[in-house]
């Protein structure tokens, strides 16, 4: 019989529809194409035309289709009706919820604001939250960032005016060396593959600093498996070696930085350690050509980066002259720094010389004219084509608001912050920490916020702080424990509602933050105060308002469930106001929309807020009349101005003549106008501002256009950051605003306006528990909702912790045993796997794959509940008593951020058990169970 | 015939880098996704939400280690599909003549109406290319997406495997094989293709990029004596060091 | 391999099937009428009670049909087509013996040869499998094909026949066993050589691709410990060798040749559970089973 080939139909229907929206599997917020086949989602994919993505998109991006039917998705809204934490509800009608929470929150709007604490986790809507928390009149308002890297924000802002995270990327196209620090993931994941990919196809060079060898760090050329928590001693010594052999960018260093700005040298004077300014404010700098003190940004001005400035008997020197001195002593040379760093002398001098080769002899120029600050045209735009980029790996550490400080010094002493091959910013930054607002936390009874919530401080006068001196909101940020904490603290919120310090609240309201479970340190605690009560028999936090889309642990824990939609079904706005998707080349902002419509009585979280807000009577919400100003999310994001022209949306303004970008009235078709275009906007910078855009005029003057500034806002890199010296000045003694004095040494040693390395290993009993452990974010999940994904849930089911063969050896261990592991705070016990590409200290596992029985829909059997765990167990949100009396927080004396990577532990073998130790019980789930099979396809 | 054909007249496939790949398992689901979708049964997945879930997937990616005898261990993360072999024994084992190799392509298919599900194709496959749909009972398998690669029904720039399509690393490449001038012949002839298990004598069409060599910044490796120089001190101590500047700037 | 009972339960049935219905073609022993009926029956029991019984692990056994086709490149095909020739000469020859009490010799002999291609055949499904070095022998065909004669010997009450093909399939099998254990080492396939990764150092697998199982984990990751395999072979080797033949030597009885027919029977299903239970399918490389 002879074998006739199949004719196949090679070309068959591949959808009735496109729509292209933006993805939220993640916060990268690529841009996707969603197939659709009989009114139903068949198939997501990649936008080509979007600026993050460009076509590609990652495993949770494309399982987006099994997040929108997933069986956990909530149904209604519910109102508690067990114990808190048994998960018994009874679902009610919106009018009821909305009643309820109205009911709640009006008479503490009346009495006292602040008595709301309302806090959202990683969400994308920020500025508009924040607006409802300002209209509100409570202080107690943050997102995430507390918890999560503001570290890495802070040091980025307070140093050069951006920060990596996803607020700027090296070139791409012209880097040659690429330099990675403690990165696994990070929000920009599908970019920085990208990126990653074209440089390798390049034959360019990656070097990945990480203890970890897994993803990146995988493909990277060259693997540095550093210990821990020592980066900033490893990156100054990189500094020294490089200072040493004069491998610096001298021209950058003196036309755009704070290195030539001269520091008072009067040690009796309240200003000493303060820069030398003239009566506007100006630094002063001596002119190498004329010799004499001047404001830092005269025209021809050179500024002498080695001047001293004697003057009644008294030297003033550089801030470079004061690098010099640190930075060049034996205390940072490789040799009496390889110990700690676990990187021999040898190979740290190695590294530092491959950098100071690509820096300076792969140096090239395009072929560029612009103009800078000074009114000096230059003919061309100089590269260095050396690039850093770094996440939590340093900023999750005690110790990492100067690590990543000092990684900064380290690229502006190279001169390779936005310069070509360098590391660039993404609109709206460039920005300097003096030109964004200060924190605000003046309340009224019955009357907004005197302004917005979060910002920088610039010293002891702008912290949040009541009339006694005690903190003014609920998570102490802005205070003298952590002055710099940019993005407040929620990690500290539910702790100090609970030990009602600095007071007790009567609602916490939260948002899409999973506070019982991965998200909080102390998992175990935090749900013991959230269900703890009185000796009246109230619960301790009186009241718990919370939205969640999906049937996550925090759900059994709240008194009021706001049940919001997907992200196919809702209006959203990814908003240059807050945290866009630009790209160094371009400002852009997206959207998305409702592609389709939910199957379950459930409500956008932002469109339950305009509706909340009115019937509140928030000014910023109602018109009037008293009626309701925006009919819902989608109506804010076209209606809403910041200031006049400036709306949440920069695309398709309405301009004087038809439609404008940035700048410009409202336009009632404006989100139509974003779904023709693909669900975004993209601003291009025109060439001559694509680089040196703190210093470029033409730069600023299309940021001005673009209503990201009012007026060109150039200013100097700060090496040495004045604000921090301010803070020291008040530890010693200077100025009516005093720490409390068990603060004044810690505040007089970390807050060094030159970056310092210190060890934060003592504090967590290093001694005793002399293994670091770690959690990485595994590329295929997000979090916790990751579980829910029929899909992902098959790639990441459990999740072994990993130990270096060392580890393994001395503990007997061999694959598939169980350990206990121990930290000063508790202990786990949990299956183990072997590594070999793993610095020989440290234990890893991946991030949230352990879930709470009952929880997401799953069986409650499911392996994420059984061998899946959470190291959160181990960690505390207070450091191990020192013996002071004192209880410590476990963050960043800074910023307070939380530092989740200096956990130590001891590991030992442990026999089997039956499921992973600490085992809780099992939650009722609000939704039942998934079904047992799926073979999902719409078009039959 | 399930005999295979003597010779195709284009030999498409994949070209994957294992010097790139990241490990994100993009192409796995996109992979699922179009597949579930797309041609022939979909992809099922059993004890979806439960104790035991199990699934078919297309596409899948391991990791390895490897330590080299000098220096630190490597992981290399290592996709997985059909390598669309030229002497696929998957295709002259099937009784029934469900999988056949394409004559114009080379593409290696499973013709789902035919196929009994007798799992013998998947024996014979030395990859683990093959799965068994749970639900459909019929052999699943990578179909170098088909009905991708010549749909009029997608713009141009998309008739590419959906894998290819959607890998942020870049770390796949799709072509064909025949034609030397292809961007798939030209990086196996620059960075050495390989064949995975030659000795099964599959002639895998698919090829496989090497790691390139790793950790010369290291003790032992090529590059550390010749950067010393760049390290040359131009001061020992600070008062030198502003020396140094002066005249740097000086010059400038 | 995953030993699935239907797979092993036809290759053994089948096998003593068609090895009976050879001895009945060849006119061992010469019966006909009512006691030819009885043998028959036997054999057709065994041989298509196999057969159906492979069928059950077929995804779509209602296509089976369309197995035949494939005869010019596929051994399971070329199966089917001989299964089906052997039963259908070997029912006209069996007719002949019990309906009209002649022997067709001609036709005998060739259904006698079409069973055994049957069984050929079959191992030729696991021999010709490269991925499975252990199966991947002359061994695998001369060892089914003398189980499946032996059986069929010792059905057909041959007894001297069938001490001798019990003795050498006891020395095929023996000899499988041990080439076996040493044949994915000798196939030359390694993760280094699997991954391509060997020339760059010693290669070991790290993360699977799934914390979740597979269809091939379910098929072909099975492992049998070392010390249970051993203990195994020595109980299917008493089972299928030595007690048959000690129960031979005495003096013939029905009762003893049940009990020698049963043993052996028993002894069949532990070595064909071993066969499966111990071959190592070079994909396991991939996951590190191996
Ligand atoms: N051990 C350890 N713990 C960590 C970290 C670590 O590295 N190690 N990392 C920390 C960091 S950086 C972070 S950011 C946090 C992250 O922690 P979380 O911000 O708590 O992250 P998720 O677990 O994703 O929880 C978010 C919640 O949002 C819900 N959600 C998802 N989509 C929607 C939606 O569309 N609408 C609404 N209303 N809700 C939705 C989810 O169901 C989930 O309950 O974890 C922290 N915890
Ligand atoms: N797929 C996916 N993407 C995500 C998320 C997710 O859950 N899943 N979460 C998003 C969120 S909220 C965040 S905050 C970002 C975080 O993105 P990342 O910053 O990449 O965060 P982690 O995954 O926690 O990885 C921290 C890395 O730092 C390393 N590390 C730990 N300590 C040190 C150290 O002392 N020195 C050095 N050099 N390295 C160290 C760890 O080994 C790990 O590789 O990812 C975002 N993107
Ligand atoms: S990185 Fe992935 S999950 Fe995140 S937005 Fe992009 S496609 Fe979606
Ligand atoms: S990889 Fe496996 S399934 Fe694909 S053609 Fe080769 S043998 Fe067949
Ligand atoms: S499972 Fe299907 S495709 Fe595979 S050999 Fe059997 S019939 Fe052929
Ligand atoms: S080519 Fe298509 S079918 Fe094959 S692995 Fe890629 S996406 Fe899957
Ligand atoms: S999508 Fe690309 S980088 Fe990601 S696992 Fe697949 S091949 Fe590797
Ligand atoms: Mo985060």
């Amino acid at each position: 019989m002879t074998f006739q080939q199949p004719k196949i139909n090679t070309s068959p229907h591949v959808s009735d529809e496109v729509r292209k929206t933006t993805c939220y599997m993640c916060a990268c917020r690529c841009g996707i194409n969603v197939h659709m086949k009989d009114g139903k989602v068949a198939y997501i994919e990649g936008n080509r035309d979007h600026p993050v993505n460009q076509g590609v998109l990652c495993a949770k991006g494309s399982a987006g289709i099994m997040q929108v039917n997933a069986p956990s998705r909530l149904r209604k809204p519910l109102k508690r009706v067990g114990e808190r934490g048994s998960g018994e509800f009874q679902e009610i009608e919106w009018d009821e919820a909305l009643q309820i929470a109205t009911d709640w929150l009006a008479p503490i709007r009346k009495d006292d604001p602040s008595k709301l604490a309302f806090f959202t986790g990683r969400d994308q809507s920020q500025s508009f939250t924040s607006f409802f928390a300002q209209n509100f009149g409570t202080p107690n308002y943050a997102a995430h960032g507390g918890f999560c890297s503001v570290n890495m924000a802070a040091a980025g802002i307070y140093t050069m005016g951006g920060a990596f995270w996803e607020f700027g990327q090296p070139d791409w196209d012209h880097t040659k060396l690429f330099m990675l620090f403690g990165v696994a993931e990070d929000h920009d994941s599908n970019p920085i593959k990208m990126g990653i990919g074209k440089i390798k196809a390049r034959g360019a060079r990656v070097i990945g600093v990480n203890p970890i060898r897994t993803g990146y760090n995988a493909v990277a050329d060259d693997w540095v498996g550093i210990t821990p928590g020592t980066d900033g001693l490893f990156i100054l010594s990189l500094v020294h070696c490089l200072m040493k052999a004069g491998k610096i960018d001298v021209n950058y260093l003196a036309q755009f930085t704070n290195a030539p700005c001269l520091i008072n040298g009067d040690e009796k004077s309240p200003e000493f350690g303060l820069l030398l300014r003239d009566d506007n404010g100006k630094e002063l700098v001596i002119d190498r050509a004329t010799g004499k003190l001047t404001p830092f940004d005269q025209k021809g001005v050179k500024p002498d980066l080695t001047a001293t400035h004697r003057h009644a008997g008294i030297s003033h020197r550089t801030v470079m002259q004061h690098m010099a001195e640190r930075y060049l002593s034996d205390e940072y040379a490789p040799e009496a720094v390889a110990d700690r760093v676990g990187i021999s002398a040898k190979r740290i001098r190695t590294l530092a010389a491959e950098i100071a080769r690509v820096a300076f002899d792969g140096a090239f120029e395009l072929q560029q004219e612009w103009t800078d600050f000074r009114g000096e045209t230059h003919k061309t735009m100089q590269g260095r084509p050396v690039s850093f980029h770094s996440m939590r790996g340093i900023s999750a550490h005690a110790n990492g608001f100067q690590t990543c400080r000092a990684l900064h010094v380290l690229q502006i002493l190279l001169g390779t912050v936005e310069v070509p091959g360098g590391f660039r910013f993404k609109p709206p930054y460039p920005k300097p920490a003096t030109a964004h607002p200060k924190p605000h936390c003046g309340t009224t009874p019955d009357k907004p916020l005197d302004g917005p919530h979060l910002g920088f401080v610039h010293g002891p006068d702008d912290l949040a702080l009541k009339e006694d001196g005690t903190p003014a909101r609920i998570d102490k940020a802005f205070s003298w424990e952590n002055p710099m904490s940019a993005h407040g603290l929620m990690h500290m919120v539910i702790s100090n509602a609970y030990a009602g310090d600095p007071y007790k609240i009567d609602t916490l309201f939260m948002y899409m933050a999973n506070m019982s479970w991965n998200s909080s340190m102390n998992t175990r605690g935090v749900i013991d105060m959230l269900t703890d009560k009185d000796d009246n028999g109230d619960y301790v936090i009186p009241r718990i308002i919370y939205s969640d889309a999906y049937s996550s642990e925090m759900v059994a824990y709240a008194d009021l469930i706001l049940p919001d939609t997907t992200y196919l079904e809702r209006h959203d706005c990814i908003s240059l106001l807050d945290r866009p998707i630009c790209e160094a080349d371009a400002a852009a902002d997206a959207i998305r929309w409702p592609v389709i419509e939910p199957d379950r009585d459930v409500r956008g979280f932002q469109s339950v807020l305009c509706e909340l807000g009115a019937k509140l009577g928030l000014p910023g919400f109602t018109n009037d009349d008293g009626s309701q100003k925006y009919a819902d999310y989608g109506d804010y994001i076209v209606n809403h101005e910041r200031k006049p022209g400036i709306g949440p949306l920069a695309g398709w303004r309405m301009g004087e003549d038809g439609l404008v970008n940035g700048r410009g009235g409202i336009n009632e078709s404006q989100l139509d106008n974003y779904i023709e275009n693909g669900g975004f906007w993209v601003g291009h910078i025109p060439d001559e501002a694509l680089y040196y855009k703190p210093w470029n005029s033409a730069y600023q003057d299309w940021a001005v256009g673009m209503g990201l500034f009012d007026s060109p806002q150039p200013y100097l890199f700060t090496l040495y950051v004045e604000p921090m010296r301010r803070f020291q000045l008040a530890a010693e003694g200077h100025g009516d605003r005093q720490p409390p004095d068990h603060l004044r040494e810690r505040i007089k040693a970390t807050m060094d306006p030159l970056p310092i390395w210190y060890d934060p290993s003592p504090d967590n009993h290093c001694d005793d528990y002399p293994i670091t452990a770690l959690t990485q974010r595994p590329m295929a999940m997000y979090h916790s909702w990751g579980s829910q994904n029929a899909w992902l849930r098959q790639l990441h089911g459990h999740n072994p912790l990993y130990l270096p063969t060392k580890l393994m050896r001395e503990n007997s261990l061999s694959d598939g045993d169980w350990a206990k592991v121990t930290s000063p705070h508790g202990e786990i016990t949990v299956p183990v796997l072997e590594m070999a590409a793993l610095n020989e200290n440290t234990v890893w596992t991946w991030n949230a794959i352990g879930k709470r029985k009952g929880a997401w829909a799953l069986d409650e059997n499911a392996p994420e509940a059984t061998k899946g765990f959470l190291l959160n167990h181990l960690i505390h949100e207070l450091l191990p008593p020192k013996g002071d009396g004192l209880r410590w927080a476990n963050s960043d004396p800074i910023t307070g951020q939380a530092a989740w990577f200096d956990l130590k532990v001891r590991i030992e073998k442990a026999d089997a058990p039956s499921e992973s130790q600490p085992a809780m019980g099992p939650i009722k789930s609000p939704v039942g169970k998934g079904p047992m099979q799926l073979a999902w396809k719409v078009g039959k | 015939m399930t005999t295979l054909p003597q010779s195709t007249e284009r030999k498409l496939g994949l070209v994957i880098d294992l010097d790139t790949c990241v490990g994100c398992h993009a192409c796995v689901i996109s992979c699922k996704g179009w597949n579930t979708e797309n041609y022939g049964a979909p992809l099922a997945d059993t004890d979806a939400y439960g104790s035991d879930p199990s699934g078919t997937f297309l596409n899948r990616v391991h990791s390895y280690e490897v330590q080299p005898s000098q220096g630190e261990a490597q992981l290399i993360h290592f996709p997985k599909s059909c390598l669309h072999c030229e002497d696929a024994p998957c295709v002259t084992v099937c009784p029934t003549g469900a999988s056949y190799k394409r004559t114009e392509d080379g593409i290696v298919l499973v013709n789902e109406s035919d196929c009994i599900g007798c799992g013998l194709c998947a024996w014979a496959c030395p990859y683990g290319a093959r799965e068994m749909d749970a639900v459909e009972k019929v052999m699943k398998k990578c179909t170098l997406c088909v009905d991708r690669i010549y749909n009029e029904n997608l713009p141009e720039e998309d008739r590419e495997p959906a894998c290819v399509r959607t890998c942020p690393a870049g770390a796949r490449h799709f072509g064909d094989f025949a034609d030397p001038e292809s961007n798939v012949s030209k990086l196996t002839a620059e960075r050495g293709g390989m064949d995975l298990m030659p000795e099964q004598g599959t002639k895998p069409v698919n090829k496989y990029l090497p790691p390139r060599p790793k950790d010369t910044l290291s003790e032992g490796a090529g590059d550390i004596d010749i950067l010393a120089p760049y390290l040359e001190p131009v001061a020992q101590e600070a008062t030198g060091f502003l020396g140094w500047l002066d005249k740097t700037l000086e010059k400038l | 391999m995953h030993p699935a009972p239907s797979v092993i339960f036809f290759t053994v049935f089948s096998g003593i099937g068609f090895g009976l219905l050879t001895f009945l073609g060849l006119g061992y022993p010469a019966v006909t009428g009512w006691s030819a009926f009885a043998f028959f029956v036997i054999g057709y029991l065994c041989a298509v009670g196999g057969l159906i019984s492979s069928t059950f692990h077929l995804g779509h056994p209602e296509r089976a049909f369309k197995a035949f086709t494939q005869w010019q490149s596929s051994w399971l095909s070329r199966e089917g087509i001989c299964a089906v020739v052997a039963l259908i000469l070997m029912a006209l020859y069996g007719a002949g013996l019990v309906f009209f009490g002649q022997r067709w010799g001609l036709l005998g002999v060739i259904g006698s040869f079409f069973s055994l291609m049957t069984v050929f055949t079959t191992s030729m499904i696991y021999a010709q499998l490269k991925t499975i070095p252990r199966w991947n022998s002359p061994l695998t065909p001369a060892m089914f094909l003398s189980f499946s004669l032996a059986g069929g010997a010792l059905l057909a009450g041959q007894v001297t026949w069938a001490m001798a093909l019990i003795a050498i399939s006891g020395v095929i099998q023996v000899v499988l066993w041990m080439q076996g254990d040493g044949a994915l080492k000798g196939s030359g396939t390694t993760l280094a050589t699997a991954t391509g990764l060997g020339t760059n150092g010693s290669v070991r697998a790290f993360e699977p691709p799934h914390t979740g199982t597979n269809y091939l984990l379910k098929e072909f990751a099975y492992v049998v410990g070392r010390k249970h395999s051993m203990k195994l072979r020595t109980i299917s080797f008493v089972l299928m060798v030595v007690l048959p033949v000690l129960l031979l030597a005495l003096p013939f009885s029905h009762w003893i040749a049940l009990v020698a027919v049963v043993s052996y029977v028993a002894g069949t299903l532990a070595s064909r559970w071993l066969f499966f239970a111990e071959a190592e399918h070079v994909v396991g490389l991939y996951y590190g089973k191996r």
